[in-house]
Order: C-alpha cells, then sequence, then structure tokens
C-alpha cells in the first residue's frame, strides 16, 4: 500500500505553548509528509515532550497540532492516527508476541481469522515467525523492538513516533532495526519523527533534522544542510560536544 | 490511505475520556464510605455528649485518672520492656550471621504478629496460669502456690511476647544497613566488641530505635485483648477495656463518651509525637538478607550471645508450645461437632471474607484515585492525591473499639444494636485492615501503571479489557496478598465484636472469650489452636502470593 507523499499526512505543531512540570517550551513546525525526520537536542531540550504532545500523552496549554489537516489537538491518543514506539516498556510483559501484535488489531483481543493473518505477515515482515508464542522475557531486546515494529504494522496508522526505540540496542543490531525502519517507512509512506542521540542515525535514515533547544524548535532542514560545511551553529556545537564528551570518557 | 478510524475505537476513545474520571469515583466512593463510618461514630458521641453532659463530666474522676494512668504506665513499661532486650538480642543475631536455625529464630519471631492477641493471651495462660504448664514448678520455687499470672505481669508478658520479637527484627534490619565495608574495616582496626558496638552497631541502631520504641508505645496504648482476657480486674484496666466495661457491663453511656474522647486524644498524641520522631510505622515483614561481617567474636562473647538469642527464644517459643499442648488436650471430636462451635466457625469465616473483599476493593479504589489525580494539574487533585495517598494511613489513629463505641452509643435506643454487629464486624475491620492492604497492593500497582498507562492510551485498550488482559494478570499476587492478610486480622479480632457479639452472632474470638469466662479451659485451648492455625495458614498463604508475585 503506497501513497502520494504530497497527499500524504504531515504533522504541523501551530504555535503550540506547553509548560506543567517543566520550563516552558513553544513549538511551531512541520514534519513532511511521507518522510522520515530526526528529533535531535541535548537532554531537557524537549524531544520526548514534542513526541508525547503529537502522542496525546500530554496537553498543550494553547497552539494546535494538525496532522493531514485535520486537527487533533483534543483527540485521546487511541483516536490519533499515530503509533508511538517507546525505548522500553513497548510490550506487556505477560503476554506472548502474538497477542501483543494482536492487540494493535483490537483492544479486547478479540481476533478475526482477517486479523490473524495480517498479524502473521506484520510478523514475518519483522523476522519474527515462529516466535509467536514466546513471551517478551524469551526475547532478545533487539526482537522486542522488532515485535513493537509489528504492532506498528497492524495499526496502519499513518504517521509513527520515535522515542530513542533502539537506544539500548548494540551496534549492529542498531543498525539493522534503522534498516528495517527505513525499508517499512517506504513501503508504508509513512511520516516518521524519530528521536536520537546518534546523528549518524540520522545520516543513515533520516531526510530531515528538526534540532531542538530550550524548549524551542532552533533549526530545520535537509540532513544534507545540516551536516555541510554551512549548518546550523547550535548543531554543530552539539554534535561536538558530543564527540569531545565521548573521547574523554574513553581516556 | 485516509485517516478515519474504526466505529469500535470511537466509542473506545469516548471512554478514554472518562476512565480517568471513573478511577476517581471510586476512590471518592472509598474515601466517603471511610468518613462515614468514622463519622458516624463521632455523630453518636457527640450526641451523647450533648444529652448527657453532666454525666461526661461526672466521668472525670479519680478512677479516671488512675485508667489513663495505668495505660500510659502499663505501656512504658511494655516498651522499656521489649525494646532494651531486643538491642540486644538483635545485636547478638548479628553478630553471627551464620549458624543452624538461625533462619527457623527470625521466622518464628515473625509469628507474634500473625497470631490474634486472644490466642497469645491463652497461650500465656496456658503456660504461666494458676494452672498453666510452669505452675508446679514456679509454685516449689516460690514455696507457696503459684496464684497465675495475671494483672500488670501478665499484660507485661503478653506485651513483651509480642513486641520483643518486633522491635528485634526492626533492630536487627537498622544493623543490616550497616555497609560491609565498615565491618571489614572495624576488623582490620582490631576494634573490640565494646568499641564495634559503640561506634559502628549503636549509632545504626539509635536511628531505628526512635521508630520501633514509638511503634510498640502505640500498640500497647491501644492493646484491647490483651487487657481484657490478663488484666483480671479494675486495678488493671486501661481506656479501652474501660470503654468496653462502662458500655456492655454499667450501661453507662456519658462515660464511654469521655473515655473514648480520651483515647482517641491520646492515640493522636503519640501519633503526632512519632510523625515529629520520624518513626516509620511500617511493619516490615521481610526476613532480613544478611551479608558476611568478617568478625570473629571470643568465647566470651558468643556464650553471652549465646545465652541472650536462647532466652528469647524461650520466651517466644514457650506460649506458642503452651497453646499447641493446651489445644491439643481439647476434646476435639465434640468441639467441632458442638453446633455454637461451627455457627462461630461459619460466622468468623464469612464475615472475614466479606471484610478481606471490601477492604481490598477499598484499598484497590484509593490506589487507582491516587494514580489518576497524579497525572491531573491544580490543586484539587493534588489535595485528592494526598488524601488517597498518605491520608488513608491516618484511620490507624482511630482504634476499631472506638468506631465501636460510637456506633454502638448512637444506635442504642433503635434496639438494632446487636443485629448490626456483622455489619459493625465486616466495615469496621475492612477500614483497619485497609493500611495494610494498600501496602501490599499500591507499589505493584503504581508499576503497571507506570508501566503500562501509555501502552494502553495509544492501544485504546480501555476500562474492562484493560482490566482483563492487563491489570489483572499484574495484581492478582498482590490482591491475593491483602486479601489473606485482612481476613487474618478480621478473624482474630475482639474489639468490635465483644461491643456488639450476642448469642445470636458470635465468632470464633467472642466465643472463645465466652468459654474462658465460664472457666471451660479445654474448650479455649482448643478453639485458641484452631483459630492461631487458621490465621497462621492465612499469612502464610499471603507470604507465598507476595513473594510469587515479587519474582
Amino acid at each position: 500500500m503506497t501513497i502520494d507523499p504530497q497527499a500524504g499526512t504531515d504533522v504541523r505543531l501551530d504555535d503550540l505553548h506547553f509548560s506543567y512540570g517543566s520550563s516552558p517550551m513553544r513549538f511551531d513546525v512541520v514534519f513532511p509528509a511521507g518522510t522520515i525526520s530526526a528529533v535531535m537536542g541535548a537532554s531537557g531540550s524537549g524531544k520526548s515532550t514534542l513526541l508525547n504532545l503529537v502522542a496525546g500523552f500530554e496537553t498543550p496549554d494553547s497552539g494546535r497540532i494538525l496532522i493531514g489537516n485535520e486537527d487533533v489537538t483534543g483527540l485521546p491518543p487511541a483516536l490519533r492516527p499515530v503509533s508511538m514506539m517507546f525505548q522500553e516498556n513497548n510490550l506487556f510483559a505477560h503476554l506472548d508476541v502474538e497477542k501483543n501484535v494482536g492487540l494493535g488489531c483490537s483492544p479486547s483481543l478479540s481476533l478475526t481469522d482477517a486479523d490473524s493473518a495480517v498479524i502473521a505477515a506484520a510478523l514475518s515482515r519483522t523476522g519474527l515467525t515462529g516466535k509467536e508464542r514466546r513471551l517478551p522475557r524469551e526475547l532478545s531486546g533487539g526482537e522486542r523492538q522488532r515485535v513493537a515494529l509489528a504492532r506498528v504494522l497492524v495499526r496502519n496508522r499513518p504517521v509513527l513516533l520515535l522515542d530513542e526505540p533502539f537506544g539500548s540496542l548494540g551496534p549492529a543490531l542498531r543498525l539493522d532495526m534503522l534498516d528495517l525502519l527505513r525499508e517499512v517507512q517506504a513501503e508504508r509512506s509513512l511520516t516518521v519523527l524519530f528521536v536520537t542521540h546518534q546523528p549518524e542515525d540520522a545520516q543513515r535514515v533520516a531526510e530531515h533534522i528538526v534540532f531542538l533547544a530550550e524548549g524551542a524548535v532552533v533549526a530545520a532542514d535537509r540532513t544534507e544542510t545540516f551536516f555541510g560545511e554551512g549548518g546550523p551553529a547550535e548543531f554543530r556545537h552539539y554534535i561536538g560536544d558530543e564527540i569531545t564528551n565521548f573521547a574523554r570518557k574513553r581516556t | 490511505m485516509s485517516l478515519d478510524t474504526q466505529p469500535t475505537a470511537k466509542a473506545d476513545g469516548f471512554l478514554a475520556v472518562t476512565v480517568s474520571d471513573r478511577r476517581l469515583l471510586a476512590g471518592a466512593i472509598a474515601l466517603f464510605g471511610i468518613a462515614a463510618l468514622i463519622g458516624g461514630a463521632f455523630l453518636g458521641l457527640l450526641l451523647e455528649g450533648i444529652r448527657d453532659f453532666g454525666g461526661a463530666l461526672a466521668a472525670f474522676d479519680s478512677y479516671l485518672v488512675r485508667i489513663v494512668w495505668f495505660t500510659l504506665w502499663q505501656a512504658v513499661l511494655s516498651t522499656v520492656l521489649s525494646v532494651i532486650p531486643a538491642i540486644v538480642v538483635a545485636r547478638a543475631l548479628s553478630r553471627h550471621p551464620v549458624f543452624r536455625g538461625r533462619a527457623f529464630i527470625l521466622r518464628l519471631f515473625a509469628l507474634p504478629l500473625a497470631l490474634p492477641a486472644i490466642v497469645a493471651a491463652l497461650g500465656i495462660l496456658a503456660l504461666l496460669g494458676r494452672a498453666g504448664l510452669l505452675a508446679a514448678p514456679l509454685s516449689a520455687l516460690s514455696g507457696g502456690i503459684w496464684p497465675g499470672i495475671y494483672g500488670l505481669s501478665g499484660i507485661l508478658v503478653a506485651h513483651v511476647f509480642f513486641n520483643l520479637p518486633l522491635a528485634t527484627r526492626l533492630l536487627l534490619g537498622s544493623l543490616d544497613t550497616v555497609p560491609s565495608d565498615q565491618w571489614r574495616l572495624a576488623s582490620q582496626l582490631g576494634m573490640t566488641p565494646l568499641s564495634t558496638f559503640r561506634l559502628i552497631e549503636w549509632p545504626a541502631m539509635r536511628n531505628a530505635l526512635p521508630g520501633a520504641a514509638g511503634l510498640v508505645f502505640m500498640l500497647c496504648v491501644t492493646s484491647f485483648t490483651i487487657v481484657l482476657t490478663l488484666g483480671g480486674g479494675p486495678a488493671a484496666t486501661t481506656l479501652e477495656v474501660a470503654i468496653y466495661q462502662a458500655l456492655r457491663f454499667d450501661f453507662d453511656p456519658a462515660r464511654a463518651v469521655t473515655f473514648t474522647v480520651l483515647q482517641m486524644a491520646l492515640t493522636v498524641l503519640v501519633m503526632l509525637v512519632l510523625a515529629r520522631l520520624g518513626a516509620d510505622t511500617a511493619v516490615d515483614a521481610n526476613l532480613p538478607v544478611t551479608r558476611r561481617k568478617f568478625i570473629a567474636p571470643g568465647y566470651a562473647e558468643r556464650s553471652l550471645n549465646a545465652v541472650f538469642i536462647v532466652l528469647a527464644l524461650a520466651f517466644v517459643a514457650g506460649p506458642i508450645a503452651a497453646t499447641v499442648v493446651a489445644g491439643l488436650s481439647a476434646d476435639f471430636a465434640r468441639l467441632l461437632t458442638e453446633p455454637a462451635v461451627r455457627q462461630a466457625t461459619t460466622t468468623s469465616i464469612v464475615l472475614a471474607v466479606l471484610s478481606a473483599l471490601l477492604s481490598v476493593m477499598v484499598a484497590l479504589s484509593l490506589a487507582a484515585a491516587r494514580r489518576a489525580s497524579a497525572a491531573k494539574r491544580g490543586k484539587p487533585a493534588r489535595f485528592f492525591e494526598a488524601v488517597a495517598g498518605t491520608g488513608a494511613g491516618f484511620v490507624l489513629v482511630v482504634p476499631p473499639i472506638v468506631i465501636g463505641a460510637g456506633w454502638f452509643i448512637l444506635l442504642r435506643h433503635t434496639g438494632a444494636v446487636f443485629s448490626v454487629a456483622p455489619a459493625m464486624v465486616v466495615f469496621v475491620n475492612a477500614v483497619m485492615a485497609m493500611p495494610f492492604v494498600i501496602r501490599a497492593i499500591r507499589p505493584a500497582y503504581d508499576a503497571a501503571a507506570e508501566r503500562n498507562d501509555r501502552l494502553c492510551a495509544q492501544l485504546g485498550i480501555l476500562g474492562w479489557n484493560r482490566m482483563r488482559l492487563i491489570d489483572w494478570p499484574a495484581l492478582r499476587g498482590p490482591i491475593a496478598t491483602g486479601l489473606a492478610f485482612a481476613m487474618a486480622l478480621s478473624l482474630g479480632d475482639l474489639g468490635v465484636i465483644a461491643l456488639f457479639g450476642s448469642d445470636a452472632v458470635q465468632t470464633l474470638p467472642y466465643l472463645l472469650l465466652a468459654r474462658m469466662g465460664s472457666y471451660r479451659t479445654d474448650d479455649a485451648a482448643g478453639l485458641a489452636l484452631l483459630l492461631g492455625l487458621l490465621c497462621l495458614a492465612l499469612i502464610f498463604l499471603a507470604d507465598r502470593f507476595g513473594t510469587k508475585g515479587a519474582s
């Protein structure tokens, strides 16, 4: 199933103000339809808050959230055309893989034959065939995130929010997951908001980067521009710091 | 692809808006129920106080002064006699982290907490009473006829039986918080046992001491059953027993009002002092984990520690063993076929089950409401969160006998006073068990909510679906623990039923008290064994569910 990116679902934060439990934040930005946008910035810059606002876990003080021109600001999380993957706790620990994915079809787990076929296809797409009966604790960290991705496929919502879901995976597994993400994104023309700390992740999968500092968007542009000679000063400073910090920790 | 969502999701979405309100509603109903129970009791006291103000005032006589004095005096003595030996015993156990039977001793020290007070009282009488197991040797020793243990000495023995093991466990817990590096350092520096005590062990225990002593004092000030059964007369009467006597024997409600108000004032005062001391009144039933301590006590110290431990062991094990020995001599074949016993057992179990279910429902509602209001903004939500959270623990300030007395006075003219006995037992015991049940359930509830709230909101798993698929599997262990614990508490309670009980409505503890009163000692001992075993089985189950849920 593919759609024309132009007609697809962009995510628009329209003068969005939010202040509860943190310093005041203000977001005014568009995430283009059918592309992966990396959301970057230092800890506390508001990356997770931005995702939580789009998902509906937080309520803004003022402003609007538009997804594909539909105002979703007042909708509860389950009614928004959005799926989200967290860093951990994406799965219910006492339910097996198939049931965890099945919850994406029906929140009461009453599954039809058609549902079962959709679930089987999603599990096969994410390389989990044969692991339907496993419990989350019997899976590796990478496999758990694959189950979460399978559920995203089953739910079939046009927008995917990723809150550092590969942060705790080793380098090789992370690259595997990034490639799988890019493939799935292309197949479904998903609009992806991808929070990450790793500049190389952004370089690998993202077309755009949105850079946050102190609760506001300070730069938003194509990835090449960010990493090119004329990239935003704040961003260069941020990845420079990352590299020197990294070097210091190593020595 | 369009953004349309399935119609079922729409219906669930509507629930999403109201679900947090439903959690708040459940909490509000629970709080209202508690408030009504306590408020009704206070109303009864207030109306009677107004109606017969002179009578209430007249209760302020020398007898009252004596009762208040005795209440405080026995509590002070019990606390001193429990806590000071506990320091010695806890230190001895801590100095020997590994020896055969240590785990058994610690388990045994957890037993008295689970035992109904009336069972312990019977055990002590079976051992030290006029016809007790030790009566003959004690008579020979004192050179006269052993009069049996009653009055102040009986009360003290019983209170120490309950509280010495409790204080020992609390202090041992504080000793186990000393980092193992400190023990290593002490042994490297060649510290003598005395300087180890002065520099390491005492500072650790000193922190836990106010809390442990405060808790023991509180338990002794509100002790009812022990004083009723072992006090043995007006010379050794506390406020709680005086309330009971004023209502059941003297039919003097105005006096009872005065006693009740004083008892309330006393417990509130003790609670305030406890809060000031920063005492943690939580009773942790976990077995302390012991680390290696790199100490090698000398021969003299080892022998001394062994003596302390054996003495404490004998003190705790004695009454328990006597309960078993005396209980086994009862004629169970007759006892168990007696209609009164069967009736009382059935009544006890039915009331305990109802009370435990109610207690768990109230605790769950409060945990859910606290969680729901924690996610909300604004002052009312903060206030509600505080009330549903810490506030719930303050029902412990109101002793069951106070609630019972208030309702007894309020209802005494309606003619319904004895027919409400079952309801009173269920409600009061449910509320009294509630803080402990919350302790069992809330951590698991909050952890499950923390893990699952966002995911469930995202996937639209709400209401009944959420309960069935997500929450029940995570909470059934803690709920079972809470149920078993609340049942044990309710089964052993004598406070409310002592006021409201009658020939028509008897529970096992009430029947036990009646048999004791009519000197049918063998029957009483048999019933005590039965009741003790029931409660221990429940506590054992609670513990099992608790550890299973934690793994």
